[in-house]
């Protein structure tokens, strides 16, 4: 492996003033998953690597009723889905944090780390964005917010501007008769990247009959994970049919611009966005019902 | 010749302190420096599980972990789990039920076992299997490792 500095920051200023003094040549050390295989693999260079496990703001795990919940960026995936008001919230985002590599690799990689690995077919991405889940980016000029649907730009390229670094993700909370599902199709049953994933939210009327709202989001059929706008939008306030789904996931197989590699073919690709957009939805919905 | 950090760690419930070069990952730190060759380097990147270990309670892959970042940390290997005259109940059910070949896997299976049984000490066979997936074995196949992990939990 190429020989880096490591650096361990403990605070956000601290890693911000570092990033923008080194610009490309430094990257943030969250879990390491990707990171640390990039390196070795000789696919990034890595001058000097800034290790944010130390630093407070970036290790929250907050869910409030009222607020929703602030995620940190270095929390990793067992975390998310050890806490029980997390996963009935954003059993979404809890079925992706369930399937990202194994054991051991839940144990240290982060939704954050997953997020700014920005590879198409991150499986944490499709449900922050129909979670509605914002990045809280700290820079040289302070903190914004992004929405997930707009930080990646393209494979492994984000919306961070020099010296910027997430701190952490806020998903709303979620409307009454709402709930959300993740799923992707891999030829194996488990420790694969995603050939297509697809992710759904829905919010239902009180008879849970009518869909009030919708989002969907795929992962793997373009060079980031999409939101498909449209398809979403045709949803609302349309009763709960196969119909209605069928149209959300023609609409969304219209968007869908995949290529073909080792995994699949362009073809199986816009057909699977199909096919797992109808069960992401009802997947959702199913869990809208099954709540009490 | 990299700048060498000074780490102070737990290894097996002793303190160790080590030199190491940032870019030395855990396994390499285990293997080349203390010489505890019972993690394995399989394929170095996160997939085979053959190098995990134990960090401050939880199962990582070793490759996937900087040495550095183990300073003031605790770490469990495979070295630690027997007692001088006895095998850890884990060894010896893989043992019984003949759950290894060759051996390379062998380390990362147990460490993960001894995980998932430090967490969850009845696991039924789906969450053993599903907890174990990151752990591939080449030669001997599952079956007789989930018995060996399912065994080992009822001698408990």
């Amino acid at each position: 492996m190429q020989d880096f500095a490591y650096i361990a920051a403990n605070t956000v200023s601290e890693a911000v003033t570092l990033l923008d003094e080194k610009g490309q040549s430094a990257r943030i050390l969250a879990g390491g998953t990707d990171l640390i295989v990039q390196v070795r693999e000789a696919r990034r260079d890595v001058d000097w690597m800034i290790d944010i496990k130390s630093i407070p703001e970036v290790n929250v795990l907050d869910y409030n009723a009222d607020t929703g919940l602030t995620l940190g960026a270095a929390v990793e995936c067992y975390k998310v889905y050890a806490v029980d008001e997390i996963c009935d919230a954003y059993p979404g985002l809890v079925d992706a944090t369930k399937i990202i590599g194994g054991t051991a690799i839940q144990g240290r990689a982060a939704v954050g780390g997953n997020l700014c690995n920005a590879s198409p077919a991150a499986d944490c991405i499709p449900p922050l964005i129909v979670l509605n889940a914002s990045c809280v980016i700290a820079g040289p000029n302070g903190e914004r917010e992004l929405p997930v649907e707009q930080f990646c730009t393209g494979p492994g390229q984000t919306a961070f501007e020099n010296g910027e670094m997430l701190v952490s993700l806020k998903i709303p909370v979620p409307a009454n008769n709402s709930s959300s599902f993740y799923l992707r199709f891999i030829p194996r049953n488990e420790m694969d990247i995603a050939v297509v994933g697809a992710g759904a939210s829905v919010t239902l009327d009180n008879a849970k009959q009518t869909i009030v709202s919708a989002r969907i989001a795929l992962g793997a059929v373009a060079p980031t994970p999409l939101f498909a706008e449209e398809a979403s939008a045709l949803l609302a306030g349309r009763e709960v049919s196969d119909a209605a789904i069928d149209e959300a996931a023609q609409a969304a197989q219209s968007i869908a611009r995949p290529i073909s590699d080792m995994r699949g073919t362009a073809e199986q690709r816009t057909h699977l966005v199909g096919v797992l957009t109808r069960r992401a939805l009802n997947g959702a919905i199913q869990r809208v019902r099954d709540a009490a | 010749m990299a700048r060498k950090s000074h780490v102070q760690t737990t290894i097996n419930g002793e303190t160790v302190e080590f030199l190491c070069e940032s870019r030395q990952s855990l396994l390499e730190v285990l293997r080349d420096e203390l010489h505890l060759t019972g993690a394995k380097e399989g394929c170095n990147n996160g997939n085979c599980g053959a190098c995990s270990v134990i960090l401050d309670g939880r199962l990582v892959n070793s490759c996937l972990v900087l040495g550095v970042e183990t300073e003031g940390k605790s770490v469990e290997t495979i070295e630690g789990l027997a007692e001088p005259d006895k095998l850890h109940p884990i060894q010896d059910a893989f043992l019984e039920n003949a759950a290894l070949q060759c051996g390379i896997c062998t380390p990362g299976f147990i460490m993960s076992a001894k995980a998932l049984l430090d967490q969850n000490p009845n696991p039924t066979e789906h969450e053993i299997r599903y907890w174990l997936a990151g752990n591939l074995c080449r030669c001997t196949g599952y079956d007789k490792i989930v018995r060996a992990v399912l065994d080992a939990a009822a001698a408990k």
